[in-house]
């Protein structure tokens, strides 16, 4: 019951967060572009199969739409003075973080099913798969945790928690087989196995093509194990940065 | 009375450096009790401990029957609270805040709605509740903050320096809905660094210096402080010694550039002897003026009676 009533008081974060953040002409258009000019650029005069393009563009999109605000919640909040109010309200952290977590998967879900939906109408891609379905989902509230952890130290400067953002966010991109599959990145490919975009973008091209590294369930059980750890660090880090916030 | 909050022997340390030294006290229910001190002494440290947002280096608080640090939920769910420059949702209209901090507290949409535009009314901001707040003046912000704090019908309601900055008008409705609201039995928390504003709104004022409780006592107490404090600052038109102004009842005389600070109790009765001197010693006085204490004077004069009782 208490439980329950701190995840109605969550989304009540969630609505605020969608409300303030991301339901901007320009954050979605932020969100919709940059991945697709990222991933543009990077095949472009490549000759590259479409089912082998989407699985990558669907990874990055996914990963720059939902990590792209969360990181910068908390200590945008923290400088315009409205997160010691949120603290000060009978809710835990975690419900905090929870209802900014939900706000960014939702805004991701929104611009994903986009370029899903291009890949179906425009490409004939054979996208929708439950595994997939399932695994963007779960997906989504992996990169999303995964901001909330960035966000954790108690900065009250945005740009600083960007350029740390940055810093995780573009290795990442570069290890995890978006633009090159993984059995083809030779000696780096250990390294893909720390990026949970690895799993996602397995998922998708088994999806798509039909090939994977890993079955479809054990990319989907993987992730869920990256979200579970990521929650639980941002909720360690972000405890133990409150103090110095204020 | 009951006590609403007791204290117990309350320390926050930031590295190294004691925000809170050690401090004990209870506040009766019904009361408005004031934390009076200069920037620096600790008072938002102290407001944050109680609401349960910092975490003590040592001792407990209790809110009624809950400990603070074990039940903070509970205990938040019981206050107001309006943290010094605290916002709004300034990208959120007046209302939409009011409804935000409903639903935090997990009141019913249909009472929330009722209970915001009640309190919007309250604080003359019904005719602005569809305008985003970052389109309000500070006073106005203020007062939708404070507003926000009474969306729970709280028991306590905590007020950190509720007047800091604002203009006349915002000033004098938030003390009197403060008034108000302690008169519909909500308990008072404050802290402030004005003594009248202490003076004015509370029943009992604790003042704190670097850490401490230096006093607890009735608004009272600081005025008989302050009577023994004044001073007058006087400058004539021929120089003169500092001893020729130890009149009767003058304490202690300071010379300051061309202008001379007499220090006394009985000041009616030194200005009578400085315009008796002045004729008599035809050395005509230029300017004359009673210097009330600042806070710092009170915090001097009470922390050297604590270090050398």
């Amino acid at each position: 019951m208490k439980i329950l009533e701190q995840l109605k008081r969550s989304f009540a974060i969630t609505k605020k967060d969608l409300s303030i953040y991301y339901l901007k002409g320009s954050v979605i258009i932020q969100g919709l572009l940059i991945p697709g000019f990222v991933f543009i650029s990077f095949i472009f005069r490549r000759e590259m199969p479409i089912d082998s393009i989407i699985p990558g563009l669907l990874g990055m999109a996914l990963f720059f739409t939902v990590s792209a605000i969360t990181p910068v919640i908390t200590p945008w909040e923290t400088r315009m003075r409205t997160f010691e109010r949120l603290v000060s309200s009978p809710i835990y952290l975690w419900t905090i973080i929870l209802g900014d977590i939900v706000a960014s998967v939702l805004f991701g879900l929104f611009v994903v099913s986009f370029i899903m939906l291009a890949g179906i109408l425009l490409l004939g891609v054979e996208i929708i798969s439950f595994p997939l379905i399932l695994g963007t989902i779960v997906a989504a509230f992996c990169f999303s945790s995964l901001g909330t952890l960035i966000s954790a130290p108690p900065a009250d400067k945005p740009s600083d928690i960007m350029l740390i953002a940055s810093l995780i966010k573009f290795p990442l991109i570069f290890i995890s087989g978006v633009f090159v599959p993984i059995t083809e990145m030779g000696k780096l490919k250990i390294l893909s196995f720390f990026s949970p975009l690895t799993y996602y973008t397995d998922l998708a091209r088994y999806s798509m093509q039909g090939i994977s590294l890993l079955s479809p369930f054990v990319n989907i059980l993987i992730l869920f194990i990256f979200t579970i750890l990521l929650f639980l660090f941002s909720l360690i880090w972000h405890h133990k940065s409150l103090d110095k916030r204020f | 009375m009951e006590n609403i909050i007791e204290v117990k022997q309350l320390k926050k340390d930031f590295d190294g450096f004691d925000a809170v030294n050690n401090i004990t006290f209870n506040v009766k229910k019904g009361e408005v009790f004031g934390l009076l001190g200069p920037n620096g002494a600790g008072k938002t440290t102290t407001i944050r401990m109680l609401i349960g947002i910092l975490k003590p280096t040592q001792g407990e608080v209790f809110i009624k029957e809950y400990n603070v640090r074990k039940e903070p939920i509970k205990v938040k769910q019981i206050m107001g609270i309006v943290p010094e420059f605290a916002d709004a949702y300034t990208d959120l209209s007046a209302l939409r805040n009011l409804l935000l901090t409903g639903e935090l507290y997990g009141i019913e949409r249909k009472k929330s709605i009722q209970k915001a535009i009640s309190l919007l009314k309250k604080f003359e901001l019904y005719e602005k509740r569809h305008q985003k707040v970052k389109t309000f003046s500070k006073g106005m912000r203020q007062r939708l903050i404070l507003a926000m704090a009474l969306m729970n019908d709280a028991e306590i309601l905590f007020l950190d320096e509720p007047t800091s900055g604002l203009d006349v008008e915002s000033t004098r409705l938030i003390r009197q809905l403060i008034r108000k609201f302690n008169k519909d039995g909500v308990t008072i928390f404050l802290t402030t660094h004005n003594i009248e504003e202490a003076d004015l709104l509370c029943d009992r004022v604790a003042i704190m210096n670097q850490g401490k409780i230096i006093a607890i006592d009735r608004p009272e107490l600081l005025k008989n402080i302050m009577k023994k404090i004044s001073s007058i600052e006087v400058a004539f038109k021929k120089d003169l010694k500092e001893e020729d102004l130890y009149f009767k009842g003058v304490e202690k005389v300071n010379k300051m550039g061309d202008k001379f600070r007499i220090f006394g109790e009985k000041t009616l009765e030194i200005i009578l002897s400085l315009i008796k001197y002045s004729r008599k010693s035809e050395n005509e006085i230029i300017s004359l003026r009673m210097i009330e204490p600042s806070l710092e004077d009170i915090f001097v004069k009470l922390t050297n009676k604590n270090e050398n009782p």
